[in-house]
């Protein structure tokens, strides 16, 4: 048994959920091997040959793959099964858009989202927004999986000494090109990496207030920065802060929710967090029935007063 | 162009599913279905194609129950043209639904396939990209604007961290995010007028595709349950704690 984690770089790299993936993928059983399909990526590929547990490294170094367009990355993983059991990389939007691509290739079932790995053909995943949990047994010959990261440990980022061999690959499909990216930039953690999140929800009221009363909580914290799917909809805050079903699954070792209720769907993204911390005026609100630690009461005088006491 | 629209029938998002306590799966019995939301915004996106004249026709196809009549009438309503439905009682897995649906396509010859990123129900987020793989179409998933232009399509898609757009030779695959656009309401007299709308009905054999699935559920359960903490009733208090717990130095 050997599986194949697909690395997750931006060219220059390592991203922390190649890491769990890398766990997940150790618990089938057998050798890891870690595929670091890019543009210039050689950081990417001695980082990941020091990863714990990667037995050899796979560096596919291609304009062609350099924007991960899953037209191109597909062949090259399909290219590359006949020597494996199963592929595996991290639930982000670039393992969902390149993995079930694969799958079909292989007319393999994918398996998405998996929360443990129970034996080499058998896995839990969260159907239903996470209302319920499923154990789910492959028949497939070769598995093709996606690994929720906050379910499974990171892999030591050091420690391992695996090979690293350059393999070519199938290249242009011809059929995508990438244009242009519109990243958010920020000083802060990535929301998916961080230790504490602060997150925001409606009762900020506007986007200048969110700004105002959720970033200095948050930089006195060295926090990310997280918002709830009805304060990103108001317009509140930006897409890529949404945490929930919807939006970013987060499990961080401190969760402070100000100003959101807690509807079913931002708990499906939040409630694995280790503690979580709720302040609302409101002491009815869901949202108290999953905080550790609530406090009611007029978020405007609580948070400046809990950053200012920090 | 033609636009191909997969739709599914899924439980309604606002109701709360309940785990069955044999463990076997969800109860479904008596509970409110609708079109799954992110199908709903694949059909309004189709929809706004054919007004803008960059479609000239919206064919919508759903894959499961007899009662998926009803999600395709709901489709044609809002303002699909005419409708597909393929009859299977077996719980379809994506790779099932995207053997059907590439045949379909073939059938078909859209210039566009629009669909949800995922359906809510088994959450998936698969057939999008499994149909993409199977024609040897390009994918633009999770997409916030989609925009048509000659033999070409530019989609901006919503990924971690932010956007990005790719430019995808036509024919093509879209998946939709959240935010593409928002659904309209069908009106009455559309509601009526969708009830004489074309409805063709198929079978999986009809397309030569065997629905068995490959995956075997043995068991469904609720997730661990969280257990609410202790109200504080000072900030100096909340800090306390959260430092006795260890969370902040």
């Amino acid at each position: 048994m050997t599986t194949l984690v697909l690395a997750e770089h931006d060219n220059s790299v390592l991203k922390d959920a190649t890491l769990a993936a890398v766990t997940a993928a150790g618990k089938l059983g057998g050798d890891v091997h870690l595929l670091v399909a890019g543009h210039n990526a050689k950081s990417v590929a001695e980082a990941g040959a020091q990863v714990a547990g990667v037995a050899k490294v796979l560096l596919a170094d291609d304009a062609a793959y350099g924007a991960a367009l899953a037209e191109n990355v597909a062949p090259l993983i399909v290219s590359l099964m006949p020597g494996y059991d199963a592929v595996v990389a991290p639930a982000t939007t670039r393992g969902k858009n390149i993995m079930p691509r694969v799958a079909a290739a292989l007319d393999v079932a994918q398996i998405s989202e998996i929360l443990s790995v129970e034996s080499a053909d058998t896995f839990t995943r969260p159907i239903y927004a996470g209302n319920a949990i499923a154990t789910v047994t492959s028949s497939d010959a070769k598995k093709v999986i996606t690994v929720r990261g906050t379910a499974f440990d990171k892999a030591a980022t050091s420690g391992g000494s695996a090979s690293v061999e350059s393999i070519g690959g199938p290249g242009d499909a011809g059929l995508s090109k990438f244009v242009s990216a519109d990243l958010t930039t920020s000083a802060r953690p990535e929301l998916t990496a961080a230790k504490i999140i602060v997150s925001g929800g409606r009762a900020l009221g506007s986007s200048d207030k969110f700004h105002e009363f959720i970033d200095p909580l948050a930089d006195k914290l060295g926090a990310a920065v997280g918002a709830s799917r009805a304060a990103v909809d108001a317009g509140y805050a930006p897409n890529d802060y949404q945490v929930g079903q919807t939006g970013k699954i987060v499990a961080p070792e401190l969760y402070v929710a100000v100003g959101i209720s807690g509807a079913i769907q931002h708990l499906a993204g939040m409630k694995d967090s280790k503690i979580i911390v709720a302040i609302n005026k409101d002491e009815e609100a869901p949202i108290f029935q999953v905080a550790d630690f609530g406090l009611v009461g007029d978020l405007f005088t609580l948070v400046p007063e809990m950053t200012s006491k920090l | 162009m033609k636009i191909l629209v997969p739709v599914k029938r899924v439980v309604d998002y606002n109701v709360k599913v309940r785990v069955k306590s044999d463990g076997t799966g969800v109860d479904l019995a008596n509970v409110k279905m609708s079109m799954n939301p992110f199908d709903e915004i694949a059909v309004e996106e189709a929809i706004r194609l054919k007004e803008k004249g960059i479609a000239t026709e919206i064919v919508v196809v759903s894959i499961g129950v007899q009662q998926s009549q009803e999600t395709l009438r709901t489709a044609l309503a809002m303002g699909a043209d005419r409708a597909i439905l393929v009859v299977t009682d077996v719980t379809t897995e994506s790779l099932t639904v995207a053997k059907i649906l590439a045949k379909v396509a073939a059938e078909e010859q859209p210039g566009l396939i629009i669909l949800g990123k995922q359906a809510i129900d088994d959450d998936a987020n698969q057939t999008g990209q499994m149909l993409a793989a199977l024609l040897g179409w390009p994918q633009g998933t999770f997409a916030s604007a989609v925009v048509p232009n000659g033999d070409r399509v530019a989609v901006t898609r919503e990924v971690d961290g932010g956007l990005e757009t790719v430019d995808l030779k036509l024919p093509a695959v879209v998946t939709t995010d959240l935010r593409l656009n928002e659904p309209r309401y069908a009106s009455l007299p559309n509601i009526m007028k969708a009830k004489s709308k074309p409805l063709a009905s198929k079978t999986p054999a009809d397309y030569g595709v065997d629905p068995t699935p490959r995956l075997t559920i043995t068991k469904v359960v609720e997730p661990a349950k969280r257990s609410a903490g202790t109200k504080v009733k000072t900030v100096d208090e909340l800090i306390e704690k959260l430092k006795n717990a260890g969370a902040i130095a």
